[in-house]
């Protein structure tokens, strides 16, 4: 529990200061474009509706889609510019969680602005045309100054959104105290969603207290205590973001993971490597399958591990099965050919989706294999993880067996597993290389018709890093060195109940496995098949 | 009509919609002189001020002020030059009451000095005591804040005055005392004074010269006597004869009480 605590606090000064960097400056891009907007938009019917309209919709858009959305988006404009321009930029991580945020932010900000410049006493207006003020002096000496309350008060409504939001940032590669949430998720790590729920909930009081503090100085129009307010705003910001400074220097490379413990662990596992070479690294957890290729294809990320059937089904869009063998050898080609990308070799296990199910359930009904399934699918409910049902691997299975079951339910992996167990579901899509099946003692269903690929866990390189000698170095050791025992013990000691490790702790207890097991005489077995 | 021309008015037409404002309206204010623009709610009589300092801007006509057609002159430059008053006062709240009487000033470039000097002669000029200066204009009475409306509007040291019903929300004996006392300042500063009023008794007590207006058009012109000795229509008579008809009332009623 404390070591937990231990870790997380560990983590905290990297997640917080990238936090407040991303949230500070979307809400200070949210402010330089709505005040203009909102001033606009206060003057003129006819852009006031359309302006609050689309802020209002933005606002309908569930945040974490509209994160999301950003990516493939920006992926499309960086293309565009690289062929009309030659200038690319990163469609993953900082710039569309900023866009994204900058957009949500700006609903309150529009809102008040365009509320606190409409609410100035017409009489005060008038005496500002009688005096003589032109209209941007009008705007500047008195609508701004006595419309300055209520749009803080929107500033501070957008801070505390924006905040918030910004821990869904996460899953599209950026830096967050999301991090916390996700792997915390992904790993029933409770203390680690706990402690990040409370990390960024404490942020965002801290800067609705300041910013409350300049909302009050500007109704009391006292510029001592807007000084002190901006001052202790900027020390807070400069603080906060101290830890960054250090991070800027070159030659780091960026290690990327999805959204689960295996990935987690072997991530750390890669990291370890290459920081013992004296190399900076940084890591991009939780991305989507689709996502980590595509950043790795376009250099956003160096190294991660991928499968096999997931590149040979979802990258290549294959749906024949020639073995696993000449699957890994034919991608090994094709990758190098379509995307320049280098396939480093197999890890030495494989992490397969494979049907499973509670002993007492599969007995009773009289099933082992995937055909046995078939027969009574109808009247049971599959569980599956956030993508399977999505992927062509389901469709291959589907057509190949006639599976159609009564329901099907999807859930993070985690609560899938949970959910066989509570009878909730009858049958799951569990991983192969997963601890909690030998832990939960379920039974592997057969797949007779090989309707499932083969899904080696390979160890992928990006173009940009494809001759990189010290990457390569780091990497190649691993290559071949973990049976898919010592995987399943290494996700176990992270994904079970009790005395849980960190995936950095299973990281390091592999680690030693693998050099244990280098020095011993008996080499780690080679896969069957 | 002797002495140069302040202000002139010639053809002027506005209207809102449907509604006429001021048709074809000709008026001509000679430098020195008070004049009260007279008439009902709906008369156009705060259209045909705001017309001058081009508040509003006409549909038809001419407007010259010091003998410049105002059209000539950038809007925010044209106010500067004329002093502006009215019934909703509109000090600045967010600005001291130092810093509403030197708005115009500071907007004109003046230096710190000669605007904090400017503010100490006008507080003197419309007795308010110097310590209201460091105040916020939501601390001063109705009467109070009305001064700093005028001290506000002579700041620039305007020739021309345009006021609209600037005692209007005041009670009836700060609103006599500030009457008088501005009739005092347009003496002694040589004033150009065009004051927009629904009240007959105010008009003639304060005015030289009353002008009624009804529907957007000058119905009667001239000095308090000489237009109640005649004036034909009978709405401008009615309108004449209010104060004296309030006056033998008066009369009538507190001797009444004491006899």
């Amino acid at each position: 529990m404390s070591a937990r605590v231990a870790a997380a606090w560990a983590l905290l000064p990297g997640y917080l200061a990238w936090h407040v960097v991303l949230s500070l400056s979307a809400l200070a891009l949210g402010v330089a474009i709505s005040l203009p907007l909102a001033v606009a938009a206060s003057r003129s019917i006819r852009l006031r509706w359309p302006v609050l309209a689309f802020a209002s919709l933005i606002q309908t858009i569930p945040s974490l889609a509209l994160l999301a959305l950003f990516y493939p988006l920006l992926l499309a404009l960086s293309a565009l510019t690289r062929a009309t321009v030659g200038v690319s930029f990163p469609a993953l991580g900082f710039l569309p969680s900023l866009l994204a945020l900058t957009l949500y932010s700006m609903l309150p900000i529009l809102r008040n602005g365009v509320a606190g410049v409409l609410g100035v006493d017409p009489a005060i207006r008038e005496a500002a045309d009688g005096v003589g003020m032109t209209p941007r002096q009008k705007l500047l000496q008195v609508e701004l100054p006595l419309a300055a309350p209520v749009i803080m008060a929107g500033v501070r409504t957008a801070a505390v959104w924006t905040i918030g939001a910004a821990t869904l940032s996460t899953p599209v590669g950026q830096t967050s105290l999301g991090n916390y949430i996700f792997a915390g998720l992904q790993t029933e790590n409770w203390v680690f969603v706990l402690f990040g729920c409370v990390a960024s909930a404490a942020l965002a009081l801290i800067a609705d207290q300041l910013l409350g503090l300049l909302e009050v100085s500007a109704r009391r129009r006292s510029r001592p205590l807007a000084l002190g307010a901006v001052i202790a705003l900027l020390a807070g910001a400069a603080l906060a973001i101290t830890p960054l400074l250090s991070f800027g220097r070159p030659a780091s490379y960026v290690i990327g993971a999805k959204n689960f413990s295996e990935q987690y662990i072997l991530a750390e596992l890669m990291a370890d490597r290459l920081e013992a070479r004296g190399a900076r690294v940084t890591r991009k957890e939780d991305l989507g399958s689709a996502v980590a290729y595509r950043a790795l294809a376009a250099g956003e990320i160096d190294a991660y591990v991928d499968y096999s059937g997931t590149l040979w089904t979802n990258v290549l869009q294959r749906t024949d099965n020639p073995g696993r063998a000449a699957v890994l050898r034919e991608l090994t080609a094709e990758l190098r050919r379509r995307d320049g990308v280098v396939v480093l070799g197999s890890l030495g296990f494989e992490n397969a989706y494979a049907f499973a199910m509670r002993p007492d359930r599969a007995g009773a009904l009289h099933i082992a294999s995937i055909s046995d399934l078939a027969r009574e699918a109808p009247r049971l409910t599959l569980g599956s993880d956030l993508e399977f049902l999505s992927r062509p691997e389901w469709k291959a299975v589907k057509t190949a067996y006639g599976l159609a079951f009564s329901a099907e339910r999807s859930y993070q992996p985690t609560f899938m597993y949970r959910a066989l167990t509570d009878g909730e579901v009858d049958v799951i899509s569990a991983f192969s290389s997963d601890g909690r099946i030998a832990a939960q003692h379920l039974v592997v269903l057969a797949d007779p018709k090989g309707a499932i690929p083969p899904y080696d866990a390979v160890v992928l390189i990006s173009p940009k890093r494809a001759g990189d000698a010290r990457l390569r170095a780091a990497l190649q050791p691993l290559i071949g060195k973990i049976s898919v025992e010592a995987m399943r013990s290494a996700n176990y000691s992270v994904d079970r109940d009790r005395a849980k490790a960190t995936p950095a702790e299973a990281a390091r207890a592999l680690d030693a496995a693998i050099r244990a097991a280098a020095t011993s005489p008996r080499p780690v077995p080679r896969p069957r098949r | 009509m002797a002495g140069a021309a302040a202000i002139e008015l010639e053809g002027v037409a506005k209207r809102y919609g449907a509604l006429v404002a001021l048709a074809d309206v000709t008026l001509r204010v000679t430098q020195g002189e008070f004049v009260a623009l007279v008439g009902g709610s709906g008369s156009g009589k705060t259209t045909l001020l705001k017309t001058i300092n081009r508040l509003v801007a006409p549909d038809a006509g001419r407007i010259r002020v010091e003998g410049e057609a105002a059209e000539a002159i950038a809007p925010h430059e044209l106010r500067r030059r004329i002093g502006y008053v009215f019934q909703e006062i509109g000090l600045f709240p967010h600005l001291s009451v130092a810093e509403n009487i030197g708005v115009t000033p500071r907007l004109l470039g003046w230096d710190r000095g000669r605007i904090a000097a400017r503010t100490a002669t006008l507080l003197d000029l419309v007795a308010l005591p110097r310590e209201v200066a460091g105040r916020a204009p939501a601390e001063l009475s109705g009467g109070q804040r009305q001064r700093v409306g005028v001290a506000r509007a002579l700041a620039a040291e305007p020739a021309i005055m345009l006021m609209d019903e600037p005692f209007g929300a005041l009670d009836p004996l700060t609103r006599d005392q500030l009457g008088a006392d501005y009739r005092d300042l347009h003496e002694r500063l040589g004033l150009t004074t065009l004051m927009v009023t629904h009240d007959m008794t105010e008009a003639v007590l304060l005015a030289d010269r009353v002008v009624v207006l009804s529907a957007g058009r000058i119905v009667a012109d001239g000095k308090p006597a000489e237009l109640l000795a005649r004036a034909t229509d009978p709405d401008v008579r009615a309108l004449l004869e209010a104060p004296k008809r309030q006056a033998d009332r008066l009369q009538a009623r507190l001797s009444g009480a004491t006899g």
